[in-house]
């Protein structure tokens, strides 16, 4: 399959122009290389391939971006100016339901994964929809506790550290509360559009996007909430 | 020329074992193989935290083992979650994504221990604070 849809030759000549020098060319396996295998003799990857790598150079950066927010935290760990520490504002119990709303919700958006790549539409959306669910209560959950410790009159200028800590939680859950846009507006492309081509890169990049949220994640509840927890 | 543009008319299928993949794409486009993966992962990520929230309560291991223990177990999820739910694998259609993922990991080590090694130093060797103000007077 290819995405333009031109005649075989003039495929072959646009490749051979879009790419002269035929960079990076390599064959894998006993057989022939495959036309369009990126680094076979045939000319750029396919357009999946090049969306799918792309996006993941997208989301490296944005793990660079939060690994900055963890260096602040961990630098400013102790920096509570008389505040409370942060031993003193982890509730472990919400913690632990946080985490248990985005493990399972990383788990129904692969087997939506799954079922889209069965060309299955209910399934997909069935998924989808509980990915989007368990999305939605880990945010309520956060939400939740950033009242509560408001309500303490824990806000993010009492201490550096409290800076740290809700710019760091706050910032993954602005990536959560987006993705959860970005999912519903899948579930309506899929509904409207059904699985075209360029829908599966779009499903492709959102299924990398949610893990890559729930990498994040492990990072948070292990040096934010378990490591303070810890005797 | 390559003599595969001679006879451009052989196509791969939507996905080819013997091309590049993007991480979330597995050369097996088969449904099982995907439900099998996933099971996998919500498994293995299930002890994991299970075991970190565990430990972190105390009681089980030597105290001043735990937060090592901590990011042992963190890191290894981070490694079931790259594997079974982002199809990052060491295979030669991987080496793309397997490159840029070491080149993220290596920019997030200097990030990280860099802050925390340079701020520890600097803390260490600031005047202490009272003395400042004095020296300020």
């Amino acid at each position: 399959m290819t995405d333009t849809g031109l005649p075989a030759s003039l495929e072959a000549l646009r490749r051979l122009r879009e790419d002269p020098h035929r960079l990076g060319h390599r064959a894998h396996g006993p057989a022939a290389p495959v036309p369009g295998a990126g680094h076979g003799e045939t000319g750029p990857a396919r357009k999946r391939v090049i969306v799918g790598y792309g996006f993941w150079i997208f989301l490296l950066s944005d793990i660079v971006m939060f690994a900055c927010f963890f260096a602040a935290f961990a630098v400013l760990r102790g920096a509570t100016a008389g505040g409370p520490t942060i031993a003193q504002i982890v509730d472990l119990k919400r913690v632990g339901w946080e985490t248990a709303c985005l493990l399972l919700s990383s788990y129904t958006c692969g087997l939506s994964f799954a079922a889209t790549n069965a060309r299955n539409k209910l399934w997909t959306q069935v998924f989808l929809l509980l990915t989007g669910l368990l999305g939605l209560a880990f945010v309520a959950l956060e939400l939740q506790e950033f009242l509560d410790l408001a309500a303490r009159g824990i806000t993010p200028q009492r201490s550096a550290m409290l800076t740290g800590f809700f710019g760091l939680v706050g910032l993954h859950g602005v990536h959560v509360t987006i993705g959860g846009l970005w999912l519903a507006t899948m579930m309506a492309q899929v509904q409207f559009k059904g699985f075209r081509q360029e829908m599966m890169h779009r499903l492709l990049c959102f299924n990398l996007f949610w893990h890559a949220l729930d990498i994040v994640w492990i990072g948070i509840f292990t040096i934010v909430y378990l490591l303070a927890a810890a005797p | 020329m390559s003599t595969l543009e001679d006879q451009p008319l052989r196509r791969a299928g939507d996905m080819d074992d013997r091309e590049d993949h993007a991480p979330g794409d597995a050369p097996e486009e088969s449904a099982g193989h995907w439900v099998t993966n996933t099971h996998l992962g919500l498994g293995f990520s299930v002890v994991l935290t299970v075991a970190a929230f565990v430990l972190a309560r105390g009681g089980l291991v030597w105290a001043p083992a735990i937060p090592v223990a901590l990011i042992v177990l963190a890191i290894a999820q981070m490694g079931v979650h790259l594997v079974f739910f982002l199809h990052v694998t060491t295979g030669p259609d991987n080496t793309n994504n397997v490159l840029a993922l070491a080149f993220g990991v290596m920019v997030v080590f200097l990030i990280v221990v860099g802050s925390l090694w340079i701020m520890g130093h600097l803390n260490h060797n600031m005047m202490p604070m009272d003395e400042l103000m004095r020296m300020q007077r």
